[in-house]
């Protein structure tokens, strides 16, 4: 089991830049999601670290070696691919044998290998099937397997639940973490879907455009996010962002929205220009004593809440509010922000500006 | 009643189709099968006009296709009685064996030729087409352009630059001579081809593979040989096709020690005096290795022909 780090990672296609400088440490034993849309350079960064692809420039360490131009073979990594791979013209004991034999390991001890890998599993009655017949599930499973049978140093895992229907991903997403935590050993975990992210990731890397854009635990990046486009990425619905113009001083502890002055977490920067309010839509609230106004255009019944999209001076908003309060549709109502949870954005640069809330975060990353 | 259905066709056209398929193979193989009997008819029964369909079957043509015979005076016969069915056979025309024909040797040399360039244009196409597929290679699609362009012109064009460089290099009427043209001419075909079947195969075997601990070169033939088999297979029965029933070079660049099968079979007619039946039977025993080859591979021809088609 292992540390990795990577360090100022590039990687090009010719002109094309995948990942520009891109640094960030993953801790021993951490569950570890690479988080992103596609094309931002994730899986590239997941191939470098598996040898895969070789980095142009950078550094890779694990477990304190520097690794990064070495065959994947000798960087003792396994790999789960997203189309799972498992080597056709073989049955299950073979797939699962075959990174022990390459090792040279004595058949015996192979065969007793394979089967304790199985029983984890729970896949020992098709050990002797054809692979072609599998089931999304188990075809997951003995990739997982054959992943797990060498107790390599850190598993790197290519969107494995991307080719299972919606209902089994669930399932096999508790199964992953449940495996993880019972074997402890480093996961570098890459997707495209921010609920799978924040509900099996101990951290989280989100990249956009070839470049990390922030890097965290899921709630630092849910709750303080570093950039308009984490803030946008994250949360279902995302992030509202009210853009208005003007300026903020540092210290400033509120903001000018339409006439009305709105609490913030007290700044530790002053910007002006193009700003963004941002918001998240728990933390708006319908109340009539509220001074900023919306117009109710839509609401969503999701069960317990309800999403509500609202019209406002500084753009449409959407606010997620108990089921039980009511919202006619053309109303208009009083909206109250969580001042503790807003983040401030300077619209130009796409970044946040720094805050009581968020200083700390900011400051790593 | 009758029921519409989109995948299943109807009875009458099922029946409408296998009649046509019939119908085709009727006509095609007929003159296999007109050449394969012609092999057992006497040269009388060949020449007959109207044409015998039923006839007495006689091994004539087979034992004039394998032996020389010369013929003899009624004295010699007298006191030489004939010896086994063979000596039997051509004693009815005067005629005694004298010994082995060169049809055996030559029909060697077609094997030797046909499965040698079949073996190599196999084994450089795969390695080559494995790269083009798998690996960054300057100018691939110019070097594939010019790999194909070999096959732009009929081969015969270039016959007798071949012919003088051939004399040169000392390797007219050698099987190794006749192995590397037939490759020559073969191996844009096997680059092409295999190619295309590599390409179909993920990547991410192979990566699977590195990961597990293998070099590139085992993960090449323990991952994606065996997955590429069906296409080799189809693309061997082509090359081997083409190297066994090639007539203009072998004619040209062989006269003795490598001469093939093709242009040995028809100096038989010049023999003995318009001799169909060996002719014929020389024809049905040239047939018979790619029909076993093609049948042996059958199966991964027709997957190997309609691969990529269907799958995903």
């Amino acid at each position: 089991m292992a540390e990795i780090v990577i360090k100022n990672v590039r990687k090009e296609f010719g002109d094309f830049v995948a990942v520009k400088e891109s640094s960030f440490t993953i801790e021993d034993g951490e569950f570890f999601m690479l988080l992103g849309p596609s094309g931002c350079g994730k899986t590239t960064t997941l191939r470098m670290i598996a040898g895969l692809e070789l980095p142009t420039s950078g550094e890779i360490y694990l477990d304190g070696e520097e690794i990064s131009q070495r065959p994947p073979s000798e960087r003792d990594i396994a790999f789960v691919f997203q189309m799972f791979a498992l080597y056709p013209h073989m049955n299950v004991r073979r797939n699962l044998s075959y990174p022990l034999v390459s090792q040279g390991m004595p058949r015996r001890q192979v065969k007793a290998k394979v089967e304790e890998v199985a029983a984890i599993l729970g896949i020992t009655d098709i050990l002797n099937r054809p692979v072609g017949g599998l089931s999304g599930g188990d075809r997951q499973r003995v990739a997982l397997g054959r992943a797990i049978v060498r107790d390599p140093k850190a598993f790197m895992m290519d969107e494995p639940l991307g080719a299972l229907d919606a209902e089994f991903r669930e399932h096999m997403a508790e199964e992953l973490r449940a495996l993880h935590d019972r074997m402890g050993a480093t996961t570098v975990y890459v997707t495209h879907d921010q609920l799978e992210a924040m509900q099996m990731g101990d951290k989280i890397v989100v990249m956009n455009n070839a470049v990390v854009e922030q890097f965290g635990t899921p709630q630092e990046i849910y709750d303080k996010p570093a950039s308009m486009f984490v803030a946008d990425f994250i949360g279902s619905p995302s992030m509202n962002f009210l853009r208005f113009e003007g300026v903020v001083a540092e210290a400033a502890q509120s903001v000018n929205l339409a006439g009305q002055a709105i609490g913030v977490p007290r700044l530790r920067q002053g910007a002006s220009g193009h700003l963004v309010f941002g918001v998240r839509p728990e933390h708006v609230t319908l109340s009539d004593t509220g001074g900023y106004r919306g117009e109710v255009l839509a609401s969503e019944y999701l069960g317990t809440t309800q999403i509500i999209t609202l019209d406002t001076p500084n753009g449409d908003l959407k606010a997620r509010i108990d089921s039980t309060q009511t919202a006619k549709v053309g109303e208009k109502v009083g909206l109250s922000f969580q001042a503790p949870k807003v983040t401030l954005f300077d619209e130009a640069t796409g970044k946040a500006l720094r805050s009581e809330l968020n200083h700390e975060v900011l400051a790593h990353g | 009643m009758s029921s519409f259905s989109v995948t299943e066709p109807s009875k009458r056209s099922k029946w409408f189709a296998g009649t046509l398929v019939i119908l085709y193979a009727l006509i095609t193989m007929i003159p296999l099968a007109w050449i394969m009997l012609t092999g057992f008819k006497s040269p009388a029964d060949a020449i007959s006009y109207p044409p015998k369909v039923i006839f007495e079957p006689t091994l004539e043509g087979y034992v004039n296709l394998f032996t020389q015979r010369t013929r003899q005076t009624e004295d010699f016969l007298a006191n030489n009685p004939p010896e086994n069915w063979r000596d039997e056979i051509v004693r009815q025309y005067d005629m005694v064996i004298v010994g082995p024909s060169k049809f055996g040797e030559r029909f060697l040399n077609s094997v030797i030729i046909g499965f040698g360039s079949t073996f190599l244009s196999i084994f450089l196409g795969t390695l080559a087409a494995y790269a083009f597929s798998r690996f960054k290679i300057p100018l691939a699609d110019d070097l594939l352009f010019f790999i194909l362009s070999t096959r732009m012109m009929p081969p015969i064009a270039v016959a007798i630059p071949i012919f003088l460089m051939y004399r040169q290099l000392g390797l007219s009427d050698t099987h190794l001579g006749m192995i590397l043209l037939y490759t020559a001419v073969n191996i844009s075909l096997a680059v092409w081809l295999l190619k295309g079947f590599i390409d179909e195969i993920p990547r991410e075997y192979e990566e699977a593979a590195l990961i597990d601990g293998y070099t590139r070169f085992q993960a090449f033939y323990k991952v994606v040989l065996p997955q590429a088999a069906t296409g080799i297979a189809s693309t061997a029965i082509f090359c081997l096709i083409f190297a066994w029933n090639e007539y203009a070079f072998a004619v040209l660049l062989t006269s003795g020690t490598a001469q093939t099968a093709p242009p040995f079979i028809p100096t038989i007619i010049g023999v003995g005096g318009l001799d169909w039946p060996a002719v014929a039977a020389g024809a049905t025993i040239f047939l018979l290795p790619v029909m076993i080859f093609t049948i042996l591979l059958r199966k991964n021809l027709l997957r190997g022909i309609t691969f990529g088609a269907v799958r995903k």
